[in-house]
């Protein structure tokens, strides 16, 4: 079966297909209500990024995404999908091309998980051995195991088995537009840390363009190659990357938003591989032998810190991959890292 | 069926020639009388009986699913479906049979109407009830896949509303069965003939007992083939609640 189907031949290109994502002056009024939800919402997603919309309740973050796809109907402006207006195409069409992934995920509890999976290639009129083909595919990719699970239903799942049963659902026609509303919102708190690590290796795979919504702004920065921060009524108040938005807050509003502990949100955005470090004899031979703590150079600038803390503020020692010294972490090369992002000039949305 | 109002006499002249003692002696249970009558008498009537029921449970069956799926697209509907099946399903049996006698006539329709009337508001409240028991995030997971309204319909919603319409079928064929022994008022089919025959026929009480045993069976065989035609089309009804 693996061999003769046509989606499998296609090897890792199945899931190369990602599109960028324009909102022109986008506006969403409800009648009877005197302001809109959403209010010229205008920002452009790089085909395979994560766009990350963030705000308060109330600020039409889930509203702009149901905008996306025509759940909702637009009320102005214009959205286009790979160069092309959304508004031209039949919403049934569009929607089987746009990944769909909600906090509830909602999978068809009469489904068995095979089934699940195979809802929009069985929209589309796929053949069954493309559709067997493809389900066997994305079980492998969402790491579950298809001889255990393709028969089951989804109430004989955990939370994180849905979830990401849910994930590849959404991607299973290879769609070039993902929309994700809260889609780890359920999950308890180490389960959803686990799933979002998960997802960000998925995402390095598929390079799908990404519309993700969360009121959660750690999250935001954790998975967001560029974030969306929504006001009351449904302005866009900043787009930038994660780090221009701690950096450089747009406003009094954005800052209060990722919060007072922004500098150190900042830090574990760094790894001790992008920063210099203070060559081992500057500080004398005595200070790298007396056995001072070792940390890798994956390790994020947030967790040294907090490191060097614990450890009464003495230097780390950083290994590199072979496991030889490629320098020390002070609380001083922390200090520059500070001062130096502080001063760069804004550098807007790369 | 005109052997019944001949009986008058001490026991049941009708079968005088041919009584054993424990008819003659008015036991509670003569086997053999089952065993003469089961063929002229019993096994038609069952027949009739299943066919009455069936066919009255069926076309309600139709008709509520329209109604439901009316009251399901336009809301306002269900107010007024469900005063109208209320209405008809409180009209006493007796009353109803007398009222269709007169435009309708003594026969079969007159006997399929009621029984039909009187499975509509079961039907209709049940299949309804499962309809808007489908969960909002499923129906929302599914428009999001790019379904039309009918193919939500088909691929989801009825699947998901089976148990409860399985549920409204088998409270409907019960009360069917056991109504369906009064067709005989218009109609003179069923287990209802052999009933009212013992009725008018004194202390005799073989063919009360297994006429009236016989639609109790019934209604609690056809349940019990709901229970298991369900079983069947929802396995994920019963997998892991935990």
């Amino acid at each position: 079966m693996k061999t003769a189907d046509t989606a499998h031949s296609e090897g890792p290109l199945a899931f190369a297909q990602a599109a960028e994502l324009e909102l022109r002056s986008v506006s969403k009024r409800y009648p009877g209500q005197r302001e809109p939800a959403i209010k010229e919402l205008s920002f452009t997603v790089p085909a395979g990024e994560v766009c990350v919309l963030v705000g308060p309740s109330g600020s039409g973050k889930t509203t702009a995404m149901r905008l996306i796809n025509r759940m909702i109907p637009i009320s102005g402006g214009d959205i286009l999908l790979g160069g092309r207006s959304v508004l031209e195409r039949e919403p049934r069409h569009l929607r089987r091309e746009i990944g769909y992934v909600i906090q509830q995920i909602g999978l068809f509890p009469h489904q068995t998980i095979s089934e699940n999976i195979a809802t929009v290639p069985r929209l589309l009129g796929w053949p069954k051995q493309r559709i067997a083909a493809r389900v066997q595919e994305l079980f492998e990719l969402i790491g579950l195991d298809p001889e255990e699970m393709a028969g089951r239903y989804p109430a004989q799942l955990s939370g994180g088995q849905r979830q990401r049963v849910g994930v590849a659902r959404a991607l299973a026609a290879d769609p070039p537009l993902m929309l994700m509303d809260e889609p780890f919102g359920a999950i308890d708190p180490i389960n959803r840390a686990r799933l979002q690590d998960e997802f960000l290796s998925l995402q390095e795979k598929v390079k799908k363009t990404i519309v993700f919504v969360t009121h959660d702004i750690d999250e935001a920065i954790k998975m967001g190659d560029r974030i969306a921060i929504l006001r009351e009524g449904g302005v866009l108040v900043q787009y930038d990357t994660p780090r221009e938005i701690l950096t450089h807050p747009a406003d009094e509003f954005v800052a209060q938003f990722v919060g007072a502990d922004r500098g150190l949100k900042r830090l574990a955005l760094t790894t001790l591989a992008e920063l210099t470090l203070i060559e081992p004899n500057r500080l004398g031979a005595d200070l790298v032998a007396d056995g001072s703590l070792q940390v890798g150079r994956q390790t994020t600038a947030r967790d040294a810190l907090s490191l060097m803390l614990t450890a009464g503020g003495r230097p780390l020692t950083v290994l590199d991959g072979d496991g030889h010294v490629a320098g020390l972490m002070t609380l001083g090369v922390i200090e520059k890292l500070l001062s130096d992002e502080a001063a760069e000039p804004h550098a807007g949305p790369r | 069926m005109t052997f019944a109002l001949a009986a008058a006499g001490p026991v049941i002249p009708n079968y005088a020639a041919q009584s054993s003692s424990c008819e003659v002696h008015n036991r509670l249970f003569c086997a053999e009388w089952v065993r003469r009558n089961w063929a002229p008498v019993l096994w038609p009537a069952l027949r009739e009986h299943v066919v009455l029921a069936v066919v009255a449970v069926a076309i309600g069956f139709v008709i509520s699913m329209a109604l439901a799926l009316a009251a399901h697209r336009y809301s306002w509907l269900e107010r007024p479906t469900t005063l109208v099946t209320t209405i008809l399903y409180t009209i006493p049996a007796l009353a109803l049979f007398e009222l269709l006698a007169a435009p309708v006539g003594l026969n079969v329709y007159s006997a399929e109407i009621a029984l039909v009337s009187y499975t509509l508001l079961i039907l209709f409240r049940n299949i309804l009830a499962g309809l808007r028991a489908v969960p909002a995030d499923v129906l929302d997971a599914a428009e999001g896949a790019g379904m039309t309204r009918r193919q939500t319909l088909l691929r989801v919603e009825l699947p998901l509303a089976l148990p409860a319409i399985v549920a409204g079928l088998r409270i409907a064929i019960v009360t069917i069965i056991a109504l369906a022994t009064i067709v005989y008022v218009v109609y003179d089919r069923g287990l209802g003939v052999p009933i009212h025959t013992a009725l008018g026929e004194g202390p005799f009480k073989t063919e009360l007992i297994v006429a009236g045993g016989l639609a109790i069976l019934l209604a609690l065989v056809a349940d019990g083939l709901l229970v298991l035609a369900q079983r069947l089309l929802t396995p994920w009804a019963r997998v892991g609640e935990s």
